[in-house]
């Protein structure tokens, strides 16, 4: 809602404008689309309408609501009326508190119209005629309409909340916990969802005892955020002991130390602060960074995702960089779950994939910046607890590293306004999820204006000498933000000053709060007036909160009495290392089984239309990949510009430059080999960056774990192997990480009533350095007659392999084999091919991953559509050459005539397995020709693959239903 | 001779003002970009200016419908002189946000309603000049121009297209497939006189060969967006 003041004394009249739109309004099929997908059909007779709803409170005549009327009624789009609805329906409007940033706009537009109005709202009407009872209706509205986390409804004429009463006491509380036992010290923290160990409990039980007074709930709930999973990495700086009896160097150790012994030049600044840095070229740096919104997007998927984005957005800005690109990896349980078999209090993966592919939609688009790189991937694991993953990477000339805070700093928060929203955000993806999280995280959801934030980026670019410390507020908000900056400095801050969206905040909601879009600068006091007349000509708010001090305490007053009193090195160091035990995954190795297939066409077609390799325009679309015209690699190719990319490339267009970027993951492999998997994404990611023309000698590479919960042994045990993997991986390559982030705890409750862990799902980023931004190279095929080359080893590598996603995986252990082994060419070799394309041979270029050799050619054939007839196979057994997905493997179009000179450059570590045709098929020695309308149409989802029956001829295992009424 | 100045005006959410300035530069011209409010406050910006563009984006978050805040500040703030300015005959052009910023300062026909089927879409799309159009930004450009769309609200409606089309007011169809459902395959349209551009796809992110989709180093483009740029700085410099 937006109101001016709080109102006293007589209530104003208010006036409600119903707006229809005159054409058919898209929202009401996607109503009955979505009704119909998630197994609520709407009868035929069912007319589902939708109308805005636009609520003024203000003494208006008739000619100010005609002024409004005009301004908020567009003839040739919309009717509207003053009068209140007659047809039955349901309104929804949000909740007392909720940001309606229409309604801020509306009390602006009327301020430029002249009209006093006292406070206004928004809402919605959906109506489904009178062919559906209210039950049904109830039903649609819960689960598709509206968002019970941030609004409410009522059958017939809403009323808003104009103005949200609430009343602070402006104090905090005093927790007593001196001379409790550990048992009732453990139960407060679970009453207060603090999600500490013991240990930490018994910890801050004798710090107070030292200091002689009960903590305050603000000082609880701030130790509770700051040393939460979600902000110390608990588990990733533990003291671990395996099963093996090894005692194991803490996780984050292990892969600074790759970073330490790699020593790469192009590495600025790695696992400091917010983002990685580095600089390939000249003097202009890049800041890397990739998070986890996982637990936020269950609950709120559209709101999840978008303040996942924002909130990455924020880490770049927080390192003083000016974001370039977004990225995305999504995971989702299958679209076509029965609604039944999704628990209660868990929303259906459809809702979940809309709401968050519209939320990262939403926020890049607005805010301005490409969404460019991405994946979406499905997994009945994933149908409780999705993941998103966002990354962002930001570009600036001349970073030097802020050394700030300095004591006499003042502490200046920027940005929005900071309301209950996000409340114990932290504290919240540290727990696991079950059944009640939905109704109890409400709190916990964050609310993403990419307008505000869009205005952050416009104040704080150029702006770098104006501070001496900057970082952004995301997890544990002001606690976390101000806490972090005061590390070893020390600060004072009034809760007062802090800008709310509405009164009734208590002390450490202030504190705690993970509104969005919010920075916290360090700013020299002769730099305060410039800083001020910047943010008004951008139109942010600004607020003095107090000063950096240097005595190292952490103070934090309402009203001028302390609610907060912590030395800074309790605060950061204070918290006991936590011991952990792990129990190792012991993975098949070099057991190498093929598969029976008895039909190849079907099984490629079938790999083609299978979800996870099937095309992802429909998403891609939606989001705006061409803003800032330096998408030179789109992630969608081709002549008809319907296949897939391999990595993307940005470039300025001014520049001769760019970087490329490419995404690993597997969690099929991760299901059944961890460590393997780690060092496959990590090739996979160079892979993709190598295959678009970038250079394999300057690779920075971003880890992001999403696991189950860690304390139970097997799960770290995986969590540890991968960790393994990535460092193989990270050394073999010379590919130093510079950043990471770990969301542990994504955990579901199967059909068996047991909680599980997620699949291991582990997304690697490489960011590299592309040279020539006028030489890159796609997949699609080039000229007929030129020679296809394959390069690396073909293996019976079939373990997680996506064949087995489409037949199902042999039902005898012993015949499953093992996942793809690593390697140790792969390096040498990909070298040797970036220096073929320096030199000129390299027409078209193609990695081989999920679903082998058969896919990787067939995405060929549809980006160029030309024809492929393949000579030699890779390996004797026919469903290995084509659909093992043995890793660091690429397919090359050189020029016939260039074959000798590529063989050269290659070492001679090259096999030719056929040449590019006019013709419109793939052609496979004894295989059926394939027609490329045929693999597109697969690829493109237009035809899908009958169900395979139960027990058929070419099935080894259970049935994979694919189809998808959409 | 001296670079005509351009101003490209952005409100709160603009987003693509960059793109456009720099279209502008490369075609010739001085671009500076102003928040509309400030060009209230200095209408002698506008009053020095020779071309004037209106960029992309979300301003005000699309709240309220897409373009109507925007094109409210601007017609309160500095909406005479921008009539005035339109009247001299010199260039403005308003692209995506901008376009329907423009149609609700009634400087340009038409509305611009939620794409048919009601999603945000970005993808590349041909535009095909009309030999009858009087639009000086599409003056002489025989060659279609390739470029991309990334619009929520780009579906162009008016009640009478074929007048539209008689008085020489729609400079661009789509002739890849319309993406949104504009009637009539409408892609821009001008006013009268012609010196006032609106359309929804935009040319400013095709202004190097790199940026098309199918470059390839060894063939040149004719399909640039840049040409538009260059007819309007021209009839600029004109002025």
């Amino acid at each position: 809602m937006g109101a001016r003041s709080p109102k006293f004394g007589p209530v104003a009249p208010r006036h409600r404008l119903t707006i229809r739109s005159i054409d058919a309004d898209p929202r009401a099929s996607a109503i009955s689309t979505a009704a119909h997908q998630i197994g609520l059909p709407l009868d035929s007779r069912a007319r589902v309408a939708v109308a805005d709803l636009i609520f003024i409170e203000g003494e208006l005549d008739q000619d100010a609501l005609n002024k409004l009327h005009g301004f908020l009624v567009d003839p040739l789009l919309q009717k509207g009326s003053w009068n209140n609805p007659t047809a039955t329906g349901t309104e929804v409007t949000y909740l007392p508190g909720v940001t309606d940033n229409a309604a801020a706009t509306l009390l602006h537009a009327a301020d430029q119209l002249g009209l006093a109005i006292t406070a206004a709202a928004t809402g919605r009407r959906v109506e489904f005629g009178e062919a559906i009872d209210s039950e049904h209706a109830e039903q649609l509205i819960r689960r598709i309409v509206a968002n019970p986390v941030i609004e409410r409804w009522e059958a017939g004429c809403i009323e808003p909340t104009f103005h949200a009463a609430g009343k602070s006491t402006g104090i905090a509380e005093n927790v007593p916990i001196t001379g409790r036992s550990l048992d009732q010290l453990i139960q407060l923290g679970h009453d207060r969802k603090l999600a500490l160990d013991p240990d930490e409990l018994l910890v801050i039980q004798r710090h107070f005892d030292e200091v002689g007074r009960a903590p305050t709930d603000v000082e609880l709930e701030t130790l509770a955020q700051t040393w939460s999973e979600h902000c110390a990495h608990k588990t990733f700086r533990a003291n671990i002991t395996t099963d093996d009896g090894e005692d194991r160097p803490a996780l984050m150790a292990m892969l600074r130390h790759c970073t330490d012994t790699i020593d790469a030049a192009f590495v600025k600044s790695a696992f400091v602060g917010n983002a990685g840095i580095v600089g390939f070229n000249d003097d202009v740096t890049l800041a890397l960074k990739a998070e986890t919104h996982n637990h936020p997007s269950a609950v709120e998927p559209f709101g999840g995702a978008n303040t996942g984005v924002g909130g990455v957005i924020r880490d770049v800005l927080g390192i003083a960089h000016k974001p370039v690109a977004i990225t995305n990896i999504l995971c989702f349980g299958p679209p076509d779950t029965a609604l039944t078999s999704v628990p209660d209090g868990a929303l259906h993966p459809r809702r979940i994939r809309e709401g968050v592919i519209n939320g990262v939609a939403d926020y890049g688009n607005k805010i301005g910046l490409p969404t460019v790189a991405g994946a979406i991937l499905y997994d009945p694991g994933y149908t409780t607890n999705p993941l998103v993953f966002a990354g962002c990477i930001g570009a600036t000339r001349g970073w030097t590293q802020h050394d700030g805070p300095f004591p006499g700093d003042r502490v200046i928060v920027l940005g929005g306004r900071t309301g209950r929203d996000g409340i114990r955000g932290a504290t919240f993806s540290s727990l696991t999820m079950d059944a009640t999280t939905g109704q109890v995280a409400g709190a916990s959801v964050q609310i993403g204006d990419p307008i505000v934030e869009k205005l952050l980026i416009d104040v704080l670019v150029g702006a770098e000498d104006l501070y001496t410390a900057i970082t952004d507020c995301g997890a544990g908000g002001l606690s976390s933000a101000v806490g972090e900056m005061a590390e070893g400095v020390g600060a004072d801050v009034e809760l007062d000053q802090v800008p709310l969206k509405y009164p009734g905040l208590e002390p450490w909601e202030v504190w705690l709060s993970e509104a969005q879009e919010r920075m916290v600068i360090a700013v020299n006091p002769s730099k305060l007036a410039e800083l001020e007349d910047r943010c008004g000509y951008y139109g942010v708010e600004m607020a003095d909160l107090g000063n950096f001090t240097g005595d190292n305490i952490l103070t934090v007053r309402s009203a001028g009495t302390p609610v907060l009193e912590l030395p800074t090195e309790f605060l950061h160091d204070g918290r006991p290392q936590r011991q952990m035990t792990a129990t190792m995954p012991r993975p098949v190795r070099g057991q190498y089984a093929s598969r029976k297939v008895d039909d190849p066409r079907d099984a490629l077609l079938r790999l083609l239309s299978h979800r996870n390799i099937a095309s992802k325009a429909d998403t891609i679309h939606r989001y705006d990949h061409e803003i800032l015209g330096a998408t030179a690699v789109r992630p969608l190719i081709g002549r008809l510009s319907d296949a897939p990319a391999d990595g993307v490339v940005i470039a300025d267009p001014t520049d001769t430059a760019g970087f490329a970027i490419g995404i690993g993951v597997n969690p099929w492999w991760g299901l059944r080999d961890p460590e393997a998997m780690a060092y496959g994404s990590v090739d996979e990611a160079i892979r993709n960056v190598v295959a678009v023309g970038a250079d394999p000698d300057q690779v920075a590479l971003l880890d992001n774990f999403s696991w189950g919960d860690p304390r139970r042994q097997s799960t770290l045990g995986e969590l540890i192997a991968a960790v393994d993997g990535c460092c193989a991986a990270s050394m073999a390559y010379r590919a130093p990480f510079v950043s990471g982030k770990d969301s542990l705890n994504n955990e579901y409750t199967g059909s068996d009533g047991e909680r599980h862990s997620v699949p291991p799902t582990l997304v690697i980023t490489a960011i590299a350095y592309v040279p020539d931004a006028n030489r890159l190279f796609t997949p699609e095929l080039a000229k007929p007659g030129n020679a296809l080359v394959l390069l690396g080893t073909t293996s019976r590598e079939f373990a997680g392999s996506h064949i087995d996603l489409v037949y199902g995986e042999p039902t005898n252990p012993a015949d499953v084999g093992c996942v793809p082994a690593p390697d140790p060419d792969a390096p040498v070799r990909y070298r040797h091919l970036h220096q073929a394309m320096q030199d000129g041979l390299v027409w078209s270029c193609h990695d081989v991953s999920e679903g082998g050799l058969a896919v990787a050619l067939a995405e060929m054939c549809i980006a160029g559509r030309l024809g492929v007839e393949v000579t030699e196979l890779p390996h004797d057994d026919l469903p290995a050459a084509l659909f093992s997905e043995s890793q660091s493997r690429l397919v090359v179009e050189v020029s016939q005539s260039d074959i000798g000179r590529f063989s050269d450059v290659m070492h001679g570590k090259i096999q030719v397995i056929g040449t590019v045709t006019d013709g419109e098929h793939l052609i496979f020695p004894g295989v059926e020709p394939i027609d490329i309308e045929d693999l597109s149409d697969a690829f493109s989802r237009l035809v899908i693959p009958s169900p395979i029956e139960a027990n058929g001829p070419a099935t080894a295992g259970k049935s994979a239903d694919e189809r998808d009424p959409s | 001779m001296r670079a005509p100045p351009a101003v490209v005006i952005a409100g709160p959410g603009t987003n693509r003002d960059k793109d456009l300035a720099l279209a502008l530069e490369m075609a010739g011209a001085d671009a500076t970009i102003v928040l509309a409010t400030e060009l209230a406050a200095h209408p002698e910006v506008l009053r020095n200016a020779r071309l004037v563009g209106v960029a992309g984006g979300f301003s005000y978050g699309d709240s309220l419908g897409a373009g109507r805040m925007l094109a409210l500040d601007l017609m309160v703030g500095i909406g005479e002189q921008l009539r005035d300015f339109v009247a001299t005959g010199r260039p403005v052009i308003g692209i995506c946000n901008g376009f329907q910023v423009l149609t609700r300062t009634n400087l340009l026909p038409g509305s611009l309603g939620h794409n048919a089927h009601g999603r945000f879409e970005c993808r590349w799309v041909v535009l095909e000049p009309q030999a009858t159009s009087r639009c000086l930004w599409t003056k002489g450009i025989q060659h279609p121009i390739h470029c991309p769309i990334a619009h929520g609200e780009g579906r162009y409606v008016h009640p009478d297209p074929d007048s539209l089309a008689k008085a020489g007011q729609i400079p661009l169809r789509y002739s890849s497939t319309n993406p949104n459902g504009s009637v009539a395959d409408i892609a821009a349209v001008c006013n009268p006189a012609g010196n006032v551009l609106g359309l929804m796809p935009h040319p400013e992110n095709f202004i190097v060969e790199r940026q098309h989709p199918h470059h390839s180093r060894s063939r040149k483009s004719d399909n640039l967006g840049l040409r538009l740029f260059e007819n309007g700085v021209a009839a600029a410099a004109e002025m």
